[in-house]
């Protein structure tokens, strides 16, 4: 198995709180890594660093073996790298197809184009991204009277445009009904699964997480505390004590 | 050393008075968000009001209690603009009230005329203070010496105001987090009312101290807005202290300016202003904005689409009617609709930046006046004919919003549209200054058309084809790719940096476009007039295209065009009469009242079809 | 306080009535474009209309020109060179206006010009300043009737050469008018003078003026004389400034317009003492013919003339005797029948000269006093325009050829 993403040593603080502390993992070829740890434990901000919209204080990310570390969020992108969003971020003056239209123009590198239509632009390609996620009958649609969980699957879709090989997904099925979430993962495992990409993925659902992620990393406190398979982790006793010592429990975790 | 001193106070005692005007402005822009034009007119009307009252109440307690009288009325004033204006359009979308209080400007200017007469008044002296003691050795006017000694005590009243009082303390946690305070059961919008007469009755009281070292007179309203707003901008918008910090700043670099550099006094502040906001874009004490709401306040603005057949018809008929104008044989309504078409292609290329760029120029008047001098400059000195001219004009705005827009995309929302006015003006002033290459103000005079096209009818069709082109053009990018990358940025930063777009890169070619177009449009309009001066860089000039979007309505695409032609339209029927000014005004108000969506964005509502609506917007 | 309510109300009224205000034009009457910055300068602009139209009833009442009626159809154009042009069109094409007239700012003086030059259509500059208006930017449709900037300044510059200051200081707002009116004073002066030196200038802000500085600035160089160009309210702020921080004790100062009740009574008790000025003492202006105006002005707009009233009145003079010298409304007929012409007015006789079109109108020039808690001219003395203009000559150097 080889490592796509390889992380050493991250660490980050804001003022005084140390909210990432030298974090290590390893993330491989076709896997389906969840990120897991109570509220603060610094997923979102280990995430931020990741696609280098946090400039990270010290540690080396490498993907593919090149550093990702110093580089602007647009960067890390053309290497190869989608992500979604814990509050979904789409072009909300734009129709759905538009929005996957613009990430795919922009991977193409047509926007600084003054000339031709934007809605003649990788229309196709759109729409069998929009076919995958299951939003093709709502292509038309504005992007801004969208359900919550449609727009999590545009994130998706928007996500997968540029052919990535490694998906970030920050709490994709946040504020999705319980049968949604499930769909959403299992078209996230389809897609590892096809297309041979890494995903890594933080989510409160512990269902979820539990049901689909291959490996789960559980952070605490901006620190690495468990690594495993779904088993090994739940058997944790560090993981036990953070989450059961708090006096709350993996189901009551949701949102 | 005595001199030194003598200037340091002088310049102390000038802060005062741009203290208490710029606190005003920036209270009520800290809680309302509100940028607040009519803010010079409140300080004109403090000077009158505070004048009359002084001249009925005599003597020293008379002087001060007049002083106080005018702040409450001004206060007041400030409360009916709030209640019967601003209120009704708070919900409409971000910089619409601008339009608002550009019409209560005109209002207040001709009700000032007529209440007041067309004569400059001169303040009376304060009655206890009329003399003037000596420091070493140079004469300081005492008057002087007492509002240095005021300005710190009005800083500390605002402090224990906000600090120490409920209503203050509800005020400041307004600024910081309004659905919060909203939540907690405070009434908003008594707390707003509250702020407005607060800021109006600090700009009154600022008309009134400064009559006894000048006086009241019509053009004060403008030629103070622009200081005040360079204070509020260095000091950090919202920020009183820093407001005293800058009115300092601003009032001691004149005085000294005035000794050391002496030409300097017009650019002076805005240098500063430019260099204070490039290093510390949030000014010295303000806070950053937060980010990515711009243009985008209330109901986003909906998909745009390639305009249905029906629109496509709608817009040909137009383009015919106008082509058969000439028929008509009268050649002003030609001259009209050539300044029509020229303002419809400058207010167009301001509604890319602030529409689909989500950047607000308060400054557009630079690549306009900028363009129409490029083109007048390149006939002066190369004997370039205008064919050549009419296309160097866009070239040359293009790089100078090459230039003011490196500077201007590091920033957003307010500080950004500051910047560019205070790019606008370092521009308007070195034209102005710049007397043997420019003209100065006494411009470049006859650029005239070349002989083919001095026909009125040949030049008009000339300003038809070249006009609508440009706003073709703009339409056009605005489906291109490009179009939809700049839109991309301003709907949202992190999924266009997270998708691979340089936003900040898209913003600056959305200026140096949109600044081409409007150069473009400036180039045409140098041969129309056949001269050209620094007027048309002025922040006249740049309110002139922002009225023209806003009335129109910045969500929509031919906003600009319906805007440029009511606010043309109305001004040219208008100014006919003798009091136009306080008939515009009520009408820009009323306009805006009962269209908060603008013109365009009002008839899509409700008659929704015919200008480019998709299907389902509003599921 | 009623009586601006009063006036509220007129103006309500008034606006209502726009609609149908338009009123049907008559065979036998000539139009006379006017176009001035009503709104953004009234005080000197209202004056100006007001004489305007009194010479235009006196004129009608008279028997108009040639049996035919005379109406002024007046514009306010904003104080905006580019609204004035539009105006200027409009006028001609719409109202069928014979020439247009008027006009105080400078730059839209200028604008209006050039538009007559380009279009053919005669313009007769009433008020701006600008010498540029009919020397280097001068064509042979524009006229203009108020002595220029370099014809005021060099009268003040010839009395100031009879006062032994040697250390001169200026002070002038900021822009063009500011700029020719120190040029053209200290060419002059020193033309007279070469043992004057400008120990200082000083140029705040049109408007914009930072009084207390400015009189510490001038005050920092020990100027024997002081040379003033600023007007408004900047005049009012550096005359009290100045006179508070002793700025004028002992020295001469001189005073570009100073003089005209434009810019003198607002001053009211504060006006300076004692300054070398131009100006307009209507007050004590004693001919038959002022006599007349003065006492017609005061009937008729129960208020007394300031300059640009009188400016105002001899623009429609000029106009009437160039429109009964000849029959013809043709711009070219119009414009030869203006050089050279003569007019009798209520400040003596002048001409428009045809070398260069400016009007040999002069000014008063005198010194300032204060009577009855006002501020006045006593001394005064009547200075014929021509004598101030330059030979042939140079005006052929000046102005371009047509």
């Amino acid at each position: 198995m080889t490592s796509v993403l390889s992380v050493q040593n991250l660490a980050k603080s804001f003022g005084g709180v140390q909210a990432v502390k030298d974090v290590s993992f390893d993330l491989a070829k076709g896997e389906l890594l969840a990120f897991i740890g109570p509220n603060g434990a610094g997923k979102t901000t280990t995430f931020n660093m990741l696609n280098g919209q946090l400039k990270a204080n010290s540690g080396s990310v490498k993907f593919n073996g090149e550093e990702i570390i110093g580089r602007e969020p647009r960067d890390v992108w053309k290497m190869g790298v989608g992500r979604t969003f814990q509050i979904t971020a789409t072009f909300g003056t734009m129709t759905v197809l538009e929005n996957v239209q613009t990430a795919l123009m922009s991977y193409h590198r047509n926007l600084f184009s003054l000339f031709g239509k934007s809605s003649k632009h990788h229309v196709d390609d759109a729409l069998a991204l929009l076919d995958l996620v299951g939003l093709e009958s709502q292509s038309h649609r504005a992007c801004n009277v969208m359900a919550y969980g449609d727009l999590k699957r545009l994130e998706l879709a928007i996500a997968l445009a540029n052919d990535p090989k490694l998906l970030l997904m920050d709490e994709p099925a946040a504020g999705m009904a319980p049968l949604e979430r499930i769909g959403l993962m299992q078209l996230t495992a389809d897609i590892v699964k096809e297309r041979n990409i890494s995903v890594l993925f933080t989510e409160h659902d512990m269902d979820v997480v539990f049901a689909h992620a291959h490996r789960i990393i559980v952070l605490n406190r901006g620190e690495l505390i468990a690594e495993g398979t779904p088993e090994e982790v739940r058997n944790n006793e560090r993981v036990q004590e953070v989450y059961l010592g708090g006096g709350s429990t993996f189901k009551d975790e949701e949102d | 050393m005595g001199f030194i001193l003598a200037q340091a106070l002088t310049g102390l005692s000038n802060a005062a008075a741009l203290f208490l005007v710029a606190s005003g402005l920036s209270i009520i822009f800290g809680v309302t968000r509100i940028v607040n034009f009519a803010h010079g007119s409140f300080y004109m009307l403090g000077a009158y009001i505070a004048y009359t009252t002084m001249s009925m109440l005599p003597g020293i307690i008379g002087f001060w209690a007049s002083v106080a009288i005018t702040g409450v009325a001004v206060g007041l004033i400030g409360v009916v603009v709030e209640l019967v204006v601003l209120r009704q359009v708070y919900k409409a979308p971000e910089l619409f009230q601008l339009v608002a209080t550009f019409g209560v400007i005109l209002v207040v200017q001709d009700l000032a005329l007529l209440t007041w007469g067309p004569e400059d008044l001169i303040g009376s002296r304060a009655p206890g203070l009329e003399s003037v003691v000596y420091i070493m050795g140079e004469a300081i006017p005492e008057y002087d010496l007492a509002i240095i000694a005021l300005t710190p005590v009005v800083l500390f009243a605002i402090w224990y105001l906000f600090n120490r009082t409920r209503w203050g303390i509800l005020v400041r946690a307004a600024t910081e987090d309004r659905e919060m305070v909203g939540a907690l059961g405070v009434n908003q919008s008594w707390l707003f009312t509250g702020v407005f007469f607060l800021g109006s009755l600090l700009a009154g009281v600022g008309g009134a101290i400064q009559l006894p070292k000048g006086g009241a007179d019509l053009l004060m309203d403008f030629s103070i807005l622009s200081a005040v707003f360079v204070v509020v901008v260095i000091g950090g918008m919202g920020s009183i202290p820093g407001a005293f910090i800058a009115a300092l700043i601003i009032s001691e670099l004149n005085v000294f300016g005035v000794q050391l550099l002496h030409q300097s006094t017009l650019v002076l502040m805005f240098v500063v202003m430019a260099l204070v906001l490039i290093v510390r874009p949030w000014g010295l004490l303000g806070k950053p904005e937060k980010p990515g709401q711009h243009g985008q306040v209330g109901e986003l603005a909906r998909p745009i689409a390639i305009m249905p057949t029906r629109g496509k018809w709608l817009f040909a008929a137009m383009l015919v009617l106008l082509a058969l104008l000439p028929v008509l044989d009268d050649s002003f309504l030609l001259v009209l609709m050539a300044d029509i078409i020229i303002f419809s292609l400058f207010a167009t290329s301001l509604h890319f930046l602030m529409g689909p760029g989500g950047m607000v120029s308060f400054g557009h008047a630079a690549y306009f006046g900028g363009g129409a001098y490029a083109a007048a400059l390149s006939v002066k000195y190369m004997g370039a004919p205008m064919e050549i001219a009419i296309m160097i004009a866009p070239l040359i705005a293009g790089c100078l919003a090459i230039i003011i827009g490196w500077f201007c995309v590091r920033l957003s929302g307010v500080y950004l549209a500051m910047l560019t006015l205070a790019f606008a003006q370092v521009l308007w002033s070195i034209v102005f200054q710049w007397g043997e290459v420019t003209g100065g103000d006494d411009g470049i005079l006859g650029i005239w058309p070349s002989e083919w096209a001095s026909d009125g009818v040949v030049f008009y069709y000339l300003v038809l084809v070249v006009g609508s082109a440009g706003i073709l053009l703009i339409r056009h990018v605005l489906h291109s790719p490009f179009g939809y990358g700049v839109r991309a940025g301003r709907d949202s930063f992190v999924r266009s940096e997270a998708i691979g777009i340089n936003v900040k890169l898209m913003q600056w070619m959305a200026f140096a476009f949109a600044g081409a177009l409007a150069g473009l449009a400036g180039g045409l309009y140098v041969f129309a007039k056949g001269s050209i001066f620094p007027d048309e860089m002025e922040i006249a000039r740049s309110f002139d295209a922002l009225i023209m979007v806003l009335l129109g309505g910045v969500k929509t695409l031919s906003g600009p065009f319906v805007g440029a032609s009511t606010f043309t339209l109305l001004q040219d029927w208008l100014s006919r009469f003798e009091y136009w000014r306080l008939v515009l005004g009520s009408m820009i108000i009323l306009l805006v009242i009962l269209f908060p969506q603008g013109l365009v964005g009002f008839a899509r509502d409700k008659f929704g079809r015919l200008i480019n609506v998709r299907g389902e917007d509003h599921a | 306080m009623l009586k601006s309510f009063t006036k509220l109300a007129v103006a309500a009224s008034l606006t209502a009535s726009l609609g149908l205000a338009a009123a049907p034009g008559y065979a036998d009457t000539i139009k006379i474009g006017d176009i001035n910055s009503y709104k953004r300068l009234p005080a000197h602009t209202i004056p100006y209309k007001n004489g305007a139209l009194l010479a235009i009833e006196e004129i009608n009442k008279a028997g108009g020109i040639n049996g035919n009626k005379l109406e002024l159809v007046s514009r306010d154009d904003q104080g905006k060179p580019g609204e004035a042009i539009k105006i200027a069109e409009e006028l001609f094409s719409r109202d069928g206006v014979a020439m247009i007239s008027g006009s105080l700012f400078s730059h839209v003086g200028l604008a209006l010009a050039s538009y007559a030059g380009q279009k053919k259509r005669v313009y007769l500059a009433a008020e701006p300043l600008a010498d540029a208006l009919v020397w280097a930017k001068g064509n042979k449709y524009t006229f203009r009737l108020r002595p220029s900037t370099w014809m005021q300044a060099s009268m003040l510059a010839e009395q100031a050469a009879k006062n032994p200051a040697k250390r001169w200081a200026t002070i002038a707002p900021n822009y063009a008018y500011g700029k020719d009116a120190v040029h053209a004073f200290k060419t002059v002066l020193k033309s007279m003078r070469p043992d004057v030196e400008f120990v200082t200038e000083q140029w705040p802000g049109l408007f914009k003026i930072d009084a207390g500085a400015e009189v510490q600035a001038i005050q920092a160089s020990k100027p024997e004389a002081i040379y003033n160009v600023t007007f408004g309210g900047d005049l009012a702020k550096f005359v009290r400034e100045g006179k508070l921080r002793g700025l004028f004790k002992g020295k001469l100062t001189v005073g570009l317009l100073t003089g005209e009740p434009e810019y003198l009574d607002p001053l009211k008790g504060e006006a300076p003492v004692g300054w070398l000025v131009t100006g307009y003492p209507w007050y004590s202006i004693k001919t038959a013919a002022h006599d007349k105006f003065r006492n017609a002005y005061q009937a008729r707009w129960n208020d007394y003339p300031r300059i640009g009233s009188l400016v105002g009145y001899n623009t429609m003079l000029t106009i009437a005797a160039t429109l009964k010298k000849t029959k013809s409304l043709k711009a070219d007929d119009l414009v030869a029948a203006m050089e050279g012409l003569s007019v009798s007015s209520p400040s003596g006789d002048f001409s428009l000269r045809a070398i260069d079109h400016q009007s040999t109108m002069g000014a008063y020039v005198g010194t300032t006093a204060l009577k009855d808690g006002k501020g006045i001219m006593v001394d005064w003395k009547y200075l014929d325009g021509a004598k101030y203009l330059p030979s042939d000559a140079e005006v052929r150097k000046m102005r371009p050829a047509n």
